[in-house]
């Protein structure tokens, strides 16, 4: 034997040890560490999102608001392209020869294996005309992809819009959302996006290193089917939605009616408007863009955004609580000399009254009147005591929705104001102030605001004597016309129903014979109240709100338009005509001669500079008066108008250093 | 040796066994790597695993012949045979073709190209073997050690003109034949010493890595101050490394090729580039750390099959392995060539005759550094060196080479009765 020969044991040794080390890693690379198959997994499975149809919207009656249209997306897989014929191709698409070479050398440095967006949602008449020759076009592809439809393009702010997601969103989301994905961005379609979306499916395929697509991943085990989003069946009806749409146009405001019965809401109009399907399809982004310098600002939503001092209109709540805590009784009377006087302050009536009921205050809309009954609802424990009598007050105005926000099953709703008595006491200090400081309340005025939806759902209550259902836009969802339990909860507001009566009385001779006249419907009872919403940057805003029939109200609605004055002069009639359309289907010639087509065609637009709230433009409220007194014929209306005058008082804020 | 019968007496049976699994593990494994629904036949003559179907079958025949041979005519050949390889070697220079950057092949015509730096490996052990066992000849000794170089070194040069790093690193394994020899064992010691002083070097800074070995040398020296032999040791290979350390950086910044000073980089982790240099040792590690314990399955590997690896039949053909076999596939196959390693090592300690005794531990040796370079690289654990698997990776070249140099083996251990004189 060698003489070296223990030798082989270190030979031996050193590869055993060797061979160990490689074992050892193989075990902390392939046992312990994860992040491998990780790797590996990105590397091959590219998971391809199946979008869900987003889940129509339909009206009262089952007609779409807005449903799904097919739009076609171009890709282009670089490598596959043959030679073709490139202006045949770009004339098909619409698009020049210089945007198709920009656009082809981009999706080439992409990446040329692999399928790149070459131009987004063509219409279905351009998808036409290019398939029958696509086969030309070897490399370029065509996938469908639903957009948004609005075939009516009717209820822009109520239906709102989609668009892409945010980063907030995607976060929020826990991972749902990816970028790119669209989101319900306002409206319902932000407000019920859990139910439209429905459910993404994903296709998981494997791809080479080159980004070939190899087949499915373990044979679709890992593959989910979308599922559509679910229809919503909403409570608008589209027709009434249309007119007051119409009537709408070129004036700045809302309309919001409401079924007393069910608390689903009618009709929802924000004015300006625009045409939804500006924001779906290619333009999409300068549509937008023009829509957001818009002055008149289509983009806000009035009816439940907008807030004004509710005027005139607040006179029916206003009696309301007073019977209720028993200051009053309906016969009540007072004599109204034409003014009353509160403290050292004169408040002017708009007109001579005389003696006046409760009924025939509301419907003259007597400012005396109801000063008298504020104050002494405010005095009821002394003057001194104002602040608990104004917190009760308080408390039973918010019952009826003011001050706070109904819960509308949409988002970006405004609660209005209802000031508190801390806000008073922080104004005047504390016991710094008296019924007569605050009296304009009393008639709506002052820092009392609601949005067009309160106003709208206090109808609903008083047509219901003395509850509400919260306003919904939603009737239903599904194909099985779920109904939210919330929806058929009834809200009771803490006023007898026997007080209802002697107010309503007041409110039918608004129309009957009081400042509503003039909008009187044919065949139809209507209750309603003018009011004149004091406007500190121009003209005062037009109110009427209302209920119809009288007997079984099927039908509350607030109308405000702004800056045109007096609630009789517009909201009131644009309110009838929507009232009688709802309620007979179509509008019947009026005694009045008031025509839909003369309030269709006129133009209220406030000047941008007022509307901006820029300069504070001296208005001239004789203006529209002139206006209406040349387009009608009915000497009834002239001795209405005749008298015209503000029924408000000065903003009594601004007067406390007095 | 004159009936037929004692041709395969004596034959080394286990071997044979493990040699013939590794060659159907490789064909799977090719077959697997390059897959394709086109044809799913493992005999497909348009197909890399077809292709290796008859190589296997060649090898096999090869082996055969090699047993039929006498023993004498082996050591009696060997300078005949390192002789024309060298000759193959300054051919290639001329001739070659240069693929990948590597001036490594000769044409043969009918897409069949011969690689003789394989053929080298055997052919220097044989003449080593052949040399170190003559009478009179010690590696301790100046001028032996000297030619034993030269025999060493000659086609390591042809090799790395080419120039394959790979290849010419595995004629470095041939330290440890020269060690099992009598060659002193500090030469062991220095070459563990500079590949460890060769990352550090690179790793740290140079100034650092000396004041370290510095205070290191100094507490042992205290420790053993009484020793004065192992003092002149430690000092003499202090001022050895300190030397090697400045010329490392000087090699590293002067000597080296750009790719090979990536390789390296990445494989130190000083640079990580994953899409471009480093997207090779990325994906490999990718497709065996994917394997977990059982692997994805024959035929399911998706690094691999999807081309994410790249050489995925020949150098990274362990990368199918891992993916595929996962962790047990990876130990039962580092078992194997551990079992056949050590097994070469117990037939070339049972030889009477030292011609065949070095030329054994020479198989181990190649082989070894083989397995050793190429499942290193495909883990991260060495620098990127293109060199195959034994047995396993797609390529007749190797093969067959491999083979040769085995079957040789075999062929003397089935004579180690008898002696062979040089």
């Amino acid at each position: 034997m060698n003489q070296f020969f223990e030798r082989r044991y270190v030979i031996a040794g050193i590869f055993i040890t060797i061979i160990f080390i490689l074992i050892a890693r193989l075990y902390y690379m392939q046992i312990v560490d994860d992040k491998y198959l990780l790797y590996a997994n990105n590397n091959v499975i590219r998971t391809i999102t199946k979008f869900a149809d987003r889940g129509p919207i339909l009206d009262r009656n089952g007609k779409i608001l807005v449903g799904n249209e097919l739009v076609y997306d171009i890709s282009v897989i670089p490598k596959q392209v043959k030679p073709f014929d490139t202006m045949a191709f770009c004339k098909l698409i619409g698009m020049d020869k210089a945007e198709f070479d920009k656009r082809f050398l981009k999706a080439k440095i992409q990446s040329p294996n692999r399928e790149i967006i070459f131009d987004k949602q063509l219409s279905p008449q351009l998808y036409a005309s290019l398939q029958e020759r696509l086969s030309e076009f070897q490399g370029f592809f065509v996938d469908p992809h639903p957009v948004r439809a609005y075939p009516d393009s009717v209820a822009a702010q109520f239906l709102g819009y989609i668009g892409e997601v945010q980063p907030k969103d995607i976060a929020k989301s826990g991972g749902y959302y990816r970028l790119g994905d669209y989101i319900g961005a306002t409206g319902v379609e932000k407000a019920y996006e859990h139910i439209l979306r429905g459910q993404k499916g994903v296709t998981n395929m494997m791809v080479d290193s080159r980004g070939v697509a190899k087949g499915s991943y373990a044979n679709g085990a890992y593959d989910t089917i979308p599922i559509p989003g679910a229809r919503l069946k909403s409570s608008l009806d589209i027709d009434i939605q249309k007119l007051g749409e119409k009537l709408m146009q070129n004036k700045v405001g809302s309309i919001v009616a409401i079924e007393p019965s069910t608390g689903e809401i009618l009709c929802f109009v924000s004015s300006p408007t625009y045409d939804p399907n500006l924001m779906v399809g290619r333009n999409r982004g300068n549509n937008a863009d023009s829509l957001n310098k818009d002055p008149y600002k289509p983009f806000f939503i009035r009816p439940i955004g907008a807030h004004y001092p509710p005027g005139s209109s607040f006179k029916p709540l206003s009696a309301l609580i007073a019977l209720q805590e028993g200051v009053i009784t309906p016969q009540t009377t007072y004599y109204c000399p034409g003014y009353y006087i509160s403290g050292n302050r004169r408040i002017k009536c708009l007109e001579k009254h005389g003696l006046v009921s409760l009924s025939s205050a509301v419907a003259g809309s007597c400012n005396g009147y109801f000063s008298m009954v504020f104050e002494k609802l405010m005095n009821v424990s002394g003057y001194k005591n104002i602040s608990p009598t104004f917190t009760d007050w308080r408390t039973n105005v918010n019952k009826f929705g003011l001050g706070s926000k109904l819960g509308l099953d949409m988002p970006n709703e405004k609660g209005g104001n209802l000031p508190t008595a801390l806000v008073y006491d922080k104004i005047y200090h504390k016991c710094g102030w008296r019924s007569s400081t605050i009296i304009s309340l009393a008639i709506g005025q002052g820092e009392v605001e609601a949005t067009p939806l309160q106003l709208a759902n206090i109808e609903c209550t008083i047509a219901n004597h003395g509850f509400y259902y919260t306003p919904h836009l939603i009737k239903s969802v599904g194909t099985k016309n779920m109904i939210r339990p919330e929806d058929t909860v009834k809200k009771y507001v803490g006023i007898d129903a026997k007080y209802f009566e002697p107010v309503i009385d007041g409110m039918q001779a608004v129309v009957e014979n009081g400042t509503a006249i003039r909008s009187k419907i044919p065949g139809i009872v209507m209750c309603g109240k003018t009011g004149t919403a004091q406007n500190p940057h121009g003209e005062d805003h037009s109110v009427f709100v209302a209920f119809a029939p009288r007997d079984t109200p099927r039908i509350a609605i607030a109308v405000v338009v702004e800056n045109s004055g007096e609630g009789a002069h517009w909201a009131a009639p644009i309110a009838s005509f929507i009232v009688e359309k709802y309620l007979k289907g179509s509008i019947s010639k009026r005694e009045t001669g008031i025509t839909p087509e003369y309030f269709m065609e006129a133009n209220r637009l406030p000047e941008i500079n007022n509307y901006s709230h820029k300069p504070k433009g001296k208005p001239s409220p004789a203006d529209s008066v002139k206006n209406i007194k040349k387009n009608t014929d009915q000497p009834k209306v002239k001795s209405v108008f005749h008298k015209n005058k503000k029924d408000t008082v000065k903003f009594l804020a601004v007067n406390k250093g007095k | 040796m004159n009936n037929q019968r004692s041709f395969f007496f004596n034959v080394d049976w286990l071997t044979v066994l493990i040699y013939l699994a590794l060659c159907t593990i490789g064909l799977l494994n090719i077959h697997s790597a390059v897959y394709d629904v086109k044809h799913p036949d493992i005999i497909d003559l348009d197909t890399n695993y077809g292709k290796q179907f008859i190589y296997i079958i060649v090898a096999i025949v090869t082996g055969i012949v090699i047993l039929l041979l006498e023993s004498r005519i082996l050591s009696a050949l060997a300078p005949a045979i390192y002789g024309i390889t060298v000759l193959l070697l300054m051919l290639v220079l001329v001739v070659g073709r240069n693929v990948g950057g590597n001036q490594a092949w000769i044409s043969l015509g009918g897409g069949f190209r011969l690689q003789p730096s394989e053929f080298a490996k055997f052919a220097t052990c044989l003449l080593l073997a052949r040399y170190l066992s003559g009478t009179n000849v010690k590696v301790t000794e100046l001028k032996s050690f000297l030619i034993t170089a030269a025999i060493i070194g000659f086609p390591m040069l042809l090799i790395m003109l080419q120039p394959d790093m790979g290849s010419t690193l595995v004629f470095c394994s041939l330290i440890f034949v020269l060690y099992r020899e009598g060659l002193s064992p500090y030469f062991l010691i220095i070459v563990g010493l500079f590949i460890f002083l060769f990352v550090i070097a690179i790793l740290y800074n140079p100034l650092y890595v000396i004041a370290a070995l510095a205070a290191f040398a100094a507490i042992i020296m205290w420790l053993f101050k009484r020793n004065k032999k192992l003092l002149i040791t430690l000092l003499a290979g202090l001022v050895l490394s300190v030397a090697f350390i400045f010329s490392v950086k000087f090699i590293y910044n002067n000597v080296l090729q750009p790719h090979q000073k990536v390789r390296i980089d990445i494989i130190l982790g000083i640079t990580k580039d994953l899409r471009g240099k480093g997207y090779n040792l990325n994906q490999s590690k990718i497709a065996i750390g994917s394997g977990k314990l059982w692997g994805k399955g024959y035929l399911h590997g998706t690094q691999t099959k999807y081309s994410f690896v790249p050489e995925q039949s020949t150098d990274f053909i362990f990368c199918t392995v891992g993916e595929e076999w996962g962790f047990a596939g990876s130990v039962v196959l580092l078992g194997l060539y551990l079992f056949l390693i050590l097994r070469l090592i117990m037939i070339a300690e049972r030889q009477r005759s030292p011609f065949s005794r070095i030329y054994g531990y020479g198989v181990a040796s190649v082989i070894f550094f083989h397995v050793m370079i190429n499942i290193g690289m495909t883990i991260g654990l060495v620098p990127v060196i293109g060199i195959p698997l034994p047995f396993i990776s797609y390529g007749g070249s190797s093969l067959l080479s491999f083979t040769i140099l085995l079957f040789i083996l075999i062929k003397l251990d089935s004579n180690r009765m008898g002696m062979i004189y040089a």
